[in-house]
């Protein structure tokens, strides 16, 4: 089963930014609403597969896209 | 009917532009940013594809330094209140739109320093009459890039190096320009540049922008309203982000969506293109409106020095009674009046009678200027 993560950001163009980008690279990556656990600035957070998060955070820093944090998104919590 | 008030507002829209907008509301309705359900999220990008078509096509690398605003002259009052200070100076032509005066005229009254730079009869502004004004103390040199009187371009490139070597910012009222003449903001030394989407972009009323160049420091400028933005919600304070800072409340998706496709219809015909044709039906009414009888012509009268705006008085008659006729008789819709610049309408002489003013568009042809023409000449006589 796939593990994933979410990037946190502080804002909704943020999000745009990163989504385009990171589709541009063709990683596999869904917009969801921020799970609650998290209470993050922006009501859209980025879901990924947990074992691209190096490689992903390189490629936002890269592009300058400023995120808020990085987690690993625990299904079993809901 | 020849519809020759497109510095008004022009008309007809392309008809991707009127799609867009309904199409917008029946496949992204949520609320950009706000929920994060799929229609929220449909409607962000929505709103970011246009961001980044607005960056590219004023030349700007950082799309999250494109402000939405509601038109030209929202986001002229964002740059104005947000930059200048009681005790600030700052200098503009005597050439401008309300838009410009009016806020200006209203920090006047709370300590800010006005200096008016007067412009030629022809709309022109001398640049040396400009660095006289613009010494080290000014922070702010706001100018119409063309105006919507009498279409004179003012000189950017030079008015933007005497302004930085003052240390000043260039805010550049780009209401009549965006869409009519190929605009580089880096390239022209542009600081701040407001634009309007529903003239030359051919896009609906109700959405326009503040575009900010990539160097300038943000921290420079207050917001003019704040608000709820989606983001940072626990603080009670403005956040510091962009383009957060300066957009509070629920943006105008409609708007944006058909501004959005009108910049991919304005591309994709080439604003090259686009000068080009305004400039043969400039070339056209001028050779037209100059012989004729009794009839004065303002500006610069040279398609190269300006945009496709006249204006015009007849000798003998008042300018409602030539524009009524025009609409009656001929169905040439013109504007009549002040255009909202009383202090242009001083610097050209048509002040407080004011002028008949055509505007032609992208869609307007040389018959139909030539079917005009006609008509003007009956009504003249």
């Amino acid at each position: 089963m796939t593990q994933y993560g979410v990037v946190l950001f502080h804002t909704a163009s943020a999000v745009m930014r990163a989504e385009k980008l990171l589709m541009k690279e063709g990683y596999s990556i869904q917009l969801i609403p921020t799970p609650r656990q998290f209470s993050s600035d922006c009501g859209i957070a980025l879901r990924f597969d947990w074992n691209h998060r190096e490689v992903m955070k390189s490629v936002l820093d890269a592009a300058k896209v400023e995120f808020e944090a990085i987690h690993f998104l625990d299904t079993k919590r809901g | 009917m020849i519809y020759l008030d497109n510095a008004a507002t022009s008309w007809p829209k392309p008809t991707e532009v009127l799609k867009a907008m309904t199409e917008v509301l029946e496949r992204a309705g949520g609320n950009p940013g706000r929920s994060g359900h799929r229609l929220s999220i449909a409607a962000a990008r929505v709103i970011y594809d246009t961001r980044e078509k607005i960056a590219r096509f004023f030349g700007i690398s950082n799309s999250l330094r494109v402000i939405f605003t509601g038109n030209a002259t929202h986001a002229i009052n964002l740059a104005l209140k947000g930059i200048l200070k009681p005790g600030d100076h700052v200098v503009t032509s005597s050439m401008e739109h309300n838009s410009v005066m009016r806020p200006l005229r209203s920090l006047e009254k709370q300590g800010v320093r006005l200096s008016i730079v007067p412009c030629a009869a022809d709309g022109s502004l001398d640049v040396k009459d400009l660095e006289k004004a613009v010494s080290s103390t000014a922070k702010l040199v706001v100018v119409t890039h063309a105006s919507n009187v009498v279409g004179t371009i003012l000189p950017l490139a030079e008015i933007a190096s005497m302004t930085h070597q003052a240390g000043a910012l260039l805010l550049v009222d780009a209401a009549q320009t965006a869409g009519a003449i190929p605009i580089d903001v880096k390239a022209m030394g542009i600081d701040l540049l407001a634009f309007t989407g529903h003239k030359e972009l051919q896009g609906p009323p109700g959405i326009g922008g503040l575009v900010i160049a990539d160097h300038v420091d943000v921290s420079r400028v207050e917001p003019l309203i704040q608000g709820g933005t989606g983001s940072r919600s626990d603080s009670e304070e403005q956040p510091d982000d962009l383009p957060d800072k300066f957009e509070s409340g629920t943006a105008n998706l409609v708007g944006i969506a058909g501004l959005g496709a009108e910049l991919k219809w304005v591309t994709d015909r080439g604003i090259d293109e686009i000068r080009n044709h305004l400039k043969k039906l400039s070339q056209t009414l001028i050779d037209g409106l100059s012989v004729l009888p009794k009839v004065k012509v303002y500006g610069t009268l040279d398609p190269e020095r300006s945009i496709t705006i006249f204006s015009f008085t007849v000798a003998g008659k008042q300018v409602s009674e030539v524009g009524l006729r025009l609409d009656e008789e001929y169905g040439v819709l013109s504007r009549v009046g002040l255009h909202c610049a009383p202090l242009a309408h001083k610097t050209i002489g048509s002040f407080p009678e004011g002028t008949v003013r055509l505007a032609p568009g992208i869609f307007t042809t040389i018959d139909d200027i030539q079917e005009a023409i006609q008509a003007i000449s009956k009504v003249v006589r």
